[in-house]
């Protein structure tokens, strides 16, 4: 940056130079090894390597991007602590993953006994950054379109809608076969979607949860590891998904909201109740037997993944 | 030289500069010029109402008519400005009251105006024509029936997206029947019903009218007969746009749009159902600006509205539109230069329902070459998709992009939009305002101090790692004039190494970053042009607080005016006495 051309001028002048770790690391980042140094050189023009009056340290930066080789990086690449990889682009690696049916968001169905939507409250204030009046637009409003629930749609719309054949779900009729629902791990952030209709057993669902978390669950094993970077780093195969006696757990929830263990249900009444799909830690999970008669809430709903 | 030319023929000259910043330039070239600048200087536009005085602006321009003011910090449009924080318009208007009987117009932003404002404006102007209050609260109706009873040449009044106590519609009774001019009414932030009857009588009367927008309450059998009394109609904002289908409502509509030869803009739909829409088609190939986004429609009935208007340039949708839409939007309408898609459910965990991606924009990014303003609310975005962006769409003016989900990485790659947000800086050479979302480490703004040399306006939320972030920006990018942030973790070095800069721009906002209450105060000593306002809403007093202190929320901005009088208990100055700041 421009720091580099720094000669005393009349105007506080900062110059970048390697410095020595300590005297303050910026911005909570620990465990680095080399820091950019700041002077901020007094307005004279005379001796910088007088004491300033304020000298700052920044974090460094990693290996320049290879999109844009442009930037001077005067130091040896270390790796950061927040991303996986370096800044490469060309470098996708396990990184990339796609669901089985090679698109990680599509279109669906709501399951046909959705009923009230539930929102969650805003966990943060003024996030989305959005108007007052914009934010219940769907929720104040005759939202006959979004979910066929008698009691949000004017009845009159309703028929109207039966009349001319308008599908009151968002999706068109191309997509009718599939059913997709989300599908969250613990420690991973990203959620996925199955189309729980290219299934017909327990089983199938079982690997394929596998299939789609074993890499993203390396990854992210590899990005909180501090800094090793292992190009690697073992996909270990997620199994056990449906007994509880491995790590990790599949639950479901239903249009209640309620969560149970996947397995209890006969296949095709469980894709007609289940909304979503989450795989936590066995550790988490109360335990319970699969073998139950009623419905039970194991968790409170909104864990946060 | 100067007085080679006589003053009126210096005037006349000037007359034809019509940015702030040429006149600027004009008056400093000598006494003179500065002398005929000022007494011909009819706009004034005070972007911070507390940057400069009421009595010092009308010292130096003491002929101005028209008038723009804005008051709070652009973050107080998503509630993160207490009630209270100031951004009062009342010692302005007293003051121009007496000092400007020929004052035109008034625009004001983010502020205060009560009802007393509003009977001083309709008292005190006697050629008063235009009131515009944008993002403002404070009034009433009441306040409303005093400019309709008294501003007999009012062309304009627009409410847009005020907060209005509205205690009941008629206030609209109040335009006499003598009272013709109206050019522009928009009502539509009002709740209430106003008296139909009145707003008929008031649409027959005035000829001029060229724009309209009702508020919701106005229900869709009303609109053909007011469309039939002002055929010369240019824009219109319809109510709610819902009913039962009935036949003759429907061609009593569509006949009445029909005639409407000169409109080019629509807006309103609330809760529209896709029966009525077909009414207005007729217009759409004239259509240049369509404002979407208060209605639930869908698709199909959404996409194909939109894809009937090929010479549409401003487009404002809720992501009903979905990618499929985008697509017909970037093969129908050619000309489209901004585009605005918002949230429909912002807060739904569950968003399977909505299919709207990165794939729109990029999208309409490739098909629509005029584009230069993008306004997207999405949950997923790749560096891939915001580089074809930038590269499609070098003549990018305007970007702001809101990833729903904080810090979200790239959703196929896990990396953060460093690289993404780098392309748009470096491919879109002419971006003077940017809002970052998602993933971001300090490199993005390494990206954006290096290349984004005309920004004037960037947003940042949850992104960066370390002080090197807000320093690359305030050391680099060399027009920007306002900064907000939150929830990042800058702090007290950025901040002062670079005290200097933060004289040069508008504003700085900084909310639940890392900056100490002593920092605050040094800065604040170093540089006595800059009011340095720290929001502390927890309730202990604020002075004891040690210096290292994080503060909740940091506003500062350059004034000449002062530390401000009218700040709230939670608001501390940093310009204030206090034992500590001596010596």
């Amino acid at each position: 940056m421009e720091g580099d051309s720094g000669d005393g001028e009349a105007c506080p002048q900062l110059e970048l130079r390697l410095g020595p770790p300590g005297g303050g690391g910026g911005g909570g980042v620990g465990g680095r090894e080399d820091l950019w140094a700041l002077k901020n050189a007094a307005c004279s023009s005379k001796n910088r390597h007088d004491n300033p009056p304020l000298v700052l340290s920044f974090g460094y930066f990693p290996t320049p991007n290879q999109y844009s080789p442009g930037y001077p990086s005067t130091i040896s690449p270390s790796q950061h602590q927040r991303v996986p990889n370096s800044f490469k682009e060309s470098q996708r690696s396990e990184m990339q993953l796609t669901d089985p049916k090679g698109e990680t968001f599509s279109e669906t169905t709501a399951p046909p006994t959705s009923s009230q939507k539930r929102t969650a409250p805003a966990p943060v204030v003024g996030w989305p950054p959005i108007r007052s009046f914009r934010k219940n637009i769907s929720n104040t409003s005759t939202n006959q379109a979004k979910q066929p629930h008698p009691h949000t749609a004017l009845e009159s719309q309703n028929k109207r809608n039966l009349e001319n054949e308008k599908p009151l779900t968002v999706k068109s009729s191309a997509k009718e076969k599939s059913l997709f629902v989300k599908i969250n791990m613990d420690g991973v952030p990203i959620g996925r979607k199955v189309d729980l209709r290219t299934f017909d057993s327990y089983e199938k669902l079982s690997s394929a949860v596998d299939q789609l978390f074993r890499g993203l669950l390396a990854a992210q094993k590899d990005s909180s590891a501090g800094g090793i970077q292992s190009k690697e780093v073992e996909e270990k195969p997620i199994t056990g998904l449906l007994d509880g006696r491995e790590e990790y757990t599949l639950v479901y929830e239903d249009y209640e909201g309620d969560r149970m263990l996947v397995g209890d249900l006969p296949w095709q009444m469980f894709i007609s109740t289940v909304k979503r799909l989450r795989v936590l830690k066995s550790s988490e999970v109360s335990d319970l037997t699969s073998k139950l008669p009623y419905k039970t809430v194991l968790i409170p709903c909104k864990t946060i993944l | 030289m100067a007085y080679s030319f006589p003053e009126e023929v210096l005037e006349h000259v000037f007359s034809f500069l019509h940015s702030d910043r040429d006149r600027n330039a004009v008056s400093l070239v000598c006494k003179s010029w500065y002398e005929i600048d000022r007494w011909s200087r009819r706009r004034v536009f005070i972007g911070n109402c507390y940057a400069i005085s009421p009595r010092a602006v009308i010292r130096r321009f003491p002929e101005v008519r028209s008038i723009k003011i804005k008051g709070k910090p652009h973050f107080a449009d998503f509630n993160l400005v207490p009630d209270g924080w100031g951004g009062y318009v009342f010692p302005w208007i007293t003051a121009m009251a007496s000092s400007y009987p020929w004052l035109e117009e008034i625009h004001l932003k983010r502020m205060v105006v009560t009802n007393a404002c509003l009977e001083l404006i309709a008292k005190s102007f006697k050629n008063f024509r235009v009131l515009v209050l944008s993002t403002c609260e404070g009034f009433s109706t009441d306040g409303l029936a005093s400019i309709a009873a008294n501003c007999r040449n009012l062309r304009e009044l627009d409410l847009r997206d005020s907060e209005v106590d509205d205690l009941s519609g008629h206030w609209l009774s109040h335009f006499p029947d003598s009272y013709t001019s109206l050019v522009s009414l928009n009502i539509s932030c009002l709740g209430s019903e106003v008296s139909f009857s009145a707003l008929e009588r008031l649409v027959s009367r005035c000829p001029n009218l060229r724009s309209l927008s009702l508020n919701r309450a106005v229900p869709i059998d009303r609109i053909a007969c007011l469309l039939r009394q002002a055929p010369q109609l240019v824009e219109l904002g319809t109510g709610a746009y819902n009913a039962e289908l009935r036949p003759d409502v429907f061609s009593s509509l569509s006949g009445a749009f029909s005639c409407l030869k000169e409109l080019r803009s629509l807006s309103g739909f609330w809760d529209a159902v896709p029966a009525y829409i077909p009414a207005v088609y007729s217009v759409c190939s004239g259509i240049t600006s369509l404002n979407l986004s208060y209605t639930t429609m869908q698709n199909p009935d959404l996409t194909k509205l939109v894809s009937q208007c090929p010479n549409l340039q401003q487009l404002w949708v809720l992501d009903y539109i979905e990618d499929c839409g985008l697509e017909a939007v970037a093969a129908s309408c050619k000309d489209l230069r901004e585009l605005r898609v918002f949230p429909s459910d912002p807060y739904e965990e569950d968003e399977f329902d909505i299919a709207l991606t990165e794939r729109g924009l990029v999208s309409v990014s490739e098909g629509c070459t005029n584009l230069q303003s993008v306004l997207y609310f999405c949950r997923q975005m790749s560096n891939a998709a915001l580089i074809s962006i930038a590269q499609n769409r070098p003549n990018l003016t305007r970007f702001r992009l809101c990833i729903i989900e904080p810090r979200s990485p790239d959703y196929l790659t896990l990396q953060p939009l460093d690289a993404g947000f780098g392309a748009i800086v470096e491919h879109c050479k002419g971006l003077r305002r940017l809002s970052l979302s998602g993933l971001l480490t300090d490199r993005v703004f390494e990206y954006i101090g290096t290349h984004a040399k005309k920004l004037e306006m960037l947003s940042v939320a949850f992104a960066g790692e370390s002080d090197l972030g807000l320093h690359l920006v305030l050391s680099g990018c060399e027009s920007l004039r306002k900064l907000e942030i939150r929830d990042c973790p800058f702090g007290d070095k950025a901040l002062l190494a670079n005290a200097e800069k933060l004289e040069t721009m508008r504003s700085l906002w900084m909310s639940s970053c890392s900056v100490s209450f002593g920092a605050c105060k040094l800065l604040c000593r170093r540089m006595p042009r800059l009011n340095v306002e720290v929001i502390d809403e927890t309730s202990e007093v604020a002075e004891s607080r040690p210096e290292s202190f994080t503060v909740q929320k940091l506003y500062i901005y350059r004034s000449v005016a002062g530390p401000r009088l009218d700040m709230p208990d939670y608001v501390l100055s940093m310009g204030e006495e206090s034992p500590d700041l001596i010596g």
